[in-house]
């Protein structure tokens, strides 16, 4: 299973052709502490960079973009009663959504763990 | 009955501890505790006395007989306070409230002025104040003048060619604005579904386009926090209706290539919407109809000084160009033979057929019309002038004293407009603009706009007006400095201001995820049967 990153702070899980998405460490500690999340439908078609989600935290409301595009196979039903769980562990219980992905080839675009890591020192 | 459920005291010390000077009922001399309605007063002290009303027990005529099956069968869940008691509750409340007629307003982007008591003297003239939108033409002629005078000045003033006068506030302007750009194309067969709206523009903008309709593209923000014009260019094209573009723009700066951006969207076929709710930054001294823009609505509480922020309500006029014109919506006051008309739909005929309806029910706001006429006709072109120069004045004066302890980012792109831009870059590790804004509540003063503009981190935007004297800016800038430093310095009390407040800090986040929006009465009341 791989990891990648999206220059708008999501990240992606690849095992097989299923995807799992989130936000980024990075993304929720800019974002503050979060009070919504509104995950996509199941079974809604996504391509590359459509809006996926909404996060709403008490600064502002943001859009994720879906980092690769597929077929939405479930959001996370936790996050409607605990959003904060984006906070505490954005990178793991703190799952969007899954994806079945249409076309892998389009994570080559993006970034792996170190090269995420450079871009958020330069930010 | 529980009185005070939050257990805070006015007396309670950081720690939660009693201090020596705590006092029976809470309150602490004119700073007054007080309860939330529903715990005070009580339903059965106020009621009807049936005349020869029998007892209950009395079985020929009890007296549930003498409501008829009319008797409520459930409580009420009113309060139930007597009129002194209610005049008290509210006026108690409005003592714990922040208002212009307090002190400095700094909120920027909302333009919290001095409202001239002149202004009220006019509005409350029964002339004004007194009619009924539905009174026949000829028994309000005066007040009919008064909107055609204003509409009057509002377009000379703008270099526009008419106004819509109805629109109630300024999104609902934007709306107007927007739909007349919409009707426009519909007249033009052309099926145009982008509105281009920069970083840079009011957050209501894209919201407003996207409720006419429209798909919404963001044109990003140069370094200097203005328009990137280049980027806006290479947009158009033939499925662009039209711009929506803040001047001057959230960043609090002047956006100088707006002529030239008119002119390619223009040349593209789209319109171009400005939002005129800095307009007072530039009246008298720019007018937006020489910069090519077509529809701008002008909020007559921000630049004209009618109340607003609780004291209301709004009003915002849409002044138009020649080509949005034929679509303005109903009504409108034309002037025939020196006698004022209302046109509306059955007086429109083909000389406004085009017009894309209505947006209110009735003309406007009658007395916010009247205060703003008056504000006009008081300040006179060279006050209105000076209005636009002391408020860019203050605002740079506001810029340039916090600027060594504050980061303002574009305070290298040249003078602001009307207000002062900061960032959270200075504040010390795990200080954000938030506590900067609570600190300042302690020191008297509402907090400035915060997290706005986004394209700023940690924004602070502080519009002082032009109505402050320096005596009041330099007391307000000392108080943002002293709060600044302590956040640069990392006071932990800083984390937990307000403390004088009369509710110290809120947990926003709890407020948001958990809302209680429903007060519940600890033990269900009998009084309310």
């Amino acid at each position: 299973m791989s990891r990648y990153f999206t220059e708008d702070h999501e990240w992606i899980d690849v095992d097989g052709d299923i995807g799992t998405v989130g936000i980024s460490e990075y993304a929720q500690s800019q974002l503050g502490d979060i009070v919504f999340v509104d995950v996509p439908e199941d079974g809604k078609e996504l391509t590359k960079g459509d809006e996926a989600a909404v996060v709403e935290s008490v600064k502002a409301a943001s859009d994720v973009y879906a980092p690769a595009s597929g077929t939405v196979l479930e959001g996370n039903p936790a996050l409607s009663d605990t959003p904060e769980l984006v906070n505490e562990d954005p990178e793991g219980d703190g799952w969007f959504f899954k994806i079945t992905l249409s076309d892998p080839s389009e994570l080559e675009e993006l970034m792996d763990e170190s090269a995420y890591a450079t871009f958020v020192s330069k930010l | 009955m529980t009185i005070n459920q939050s257990g805070w005291r006015p007396t309670m010390t950081e720690k939660g501890g009693e201090s020596a000077a705590s006092t029976f009922t809470g309150n602490k001399a004119l700073m007054l505790e007080e309860a939330l309605i529903f715990e005070i007063g009580s339903t059965e002290t106020t009621g009807v006395d049936f005349t020869g009303t029998p007892a209950e027990s009395d079985a020929a005529m009890p007296a549930k007989a003498y409501l008829a099956g009319l008797e409520r069968e459930a409580p009420i869940g009113l309060p139930g306070l007597s009129e002194p008691e209610a005049v008290r509750h509210y006026t108690r409340l409005s003592r714990q409230n922040y208002a212009i007629d307090l002190g400095l307003f700094p909120l920027g982007s909302c333009t919290m002025k001095h409202n001239p008591r002149l202004n009220e003297k006019m509005a409350r003239l029964p002339g004004f104040a007194d009619v009924h939108p539905l009174q026949p033409v000829d028994t309000v002629q005066g007040a009919l003048e008064v909107i055609h005078q204003l509409a009057h000045w509002l377009v000379t003033l703008t270099g526009m060619h008419s106004v819509a006068m109805s629109p109630k506030a300024g999104a609902h302007g934007e709306l107007c604005g927007i739909l007349a750009i919409k009707a426009a194309l519909a007249a033009r067969g052309e099926d145009r579904r982008v509105i281009l709206v920069p970083e840079s523009a009011h957050g209501t903008n894209p919201a407003t386009a996207a409720f006419a309709g429209f798909a919404v593209e963001d044109i990003p923000a140069t370094a200097d926090g203005r328009v990137d014009t280049a980027a806006l260019k290479a947009r158009l094209g033939p499925d662009v209706a039209g711009v929506m573009i803040t001047n001057p723009n959230t960043c609090g700066l002047f956006e100088r290539d707006l002529k030239e951006i008119s002119d390619a969207v223009h040349a593209a076929g789209g319109y171009v919407y400005c939002d005129g709710a800095n307009f007072n930054a530039i009246v008298g001294r720019v007018r937006p109809g020489d910069l090519g823009v077509d529809a701008m609505h002008i909020n007559l509480h921000k630049t004209f000084s009618t109340p607003h922020g609780g004291g209301g309500p709004g009003s915002g006029p849409v002044v138009l160009s020649e080509a949005l014109t034929p679509y303005a919506p109903l009504p409108f006051v034309e002037q025939r033979d020196g006698r004022f008309e209302l046109v509306e739909e059955e007086t429109a005929g083909e000389h406004h057929a085009a017009s894309f309806g209505r947006m209110v029910a009735f003309h406007g706001q009658m007395g916010m019309f009247t205060r703003a006429l008056t504000y006009i006709l008081s300040h006179g072109a060279d006050g209105l002038r000076q209005v636009a120069e002391d408020a860019v004045l203050n605002a740079n004066y506001v810029l340039r004293s916090l600027e060594d302890v504050l980061d303002a980012p574009f305070g290298g792109a040249g003078p602001c407009m009307h207000e002062a831009l900061f960032s959270d870059a200075n504040l010390a590790e795990g200080f954000s603009t938030l506590d900067v804004a609570k600190g300042l509540i302690d020191e008297g003063y509402h907090p400035m706009t915060v997290y706005f503009p986004l394209v700023v981190h940690g924004a602070m935007l502080v519009e002082p007006t032009e109505t402050e004297s320096k005596a009041a800016l330099d007391q307000f800038v000392g108080a943002l400095r002293s709060v600044a430093e302590r956040a640069k310095a990392g006071d932990p009390a800083l984390k937990t201001a307000p403390h004088f407040a009369p509710r110290s800090r809120l947990d926003e986040t709890q407020a948001a995820r958990k809302p209680v929006l429903v007060w519940k009465d600890a033990e269900p009341a009998l009084a309310a049967e």
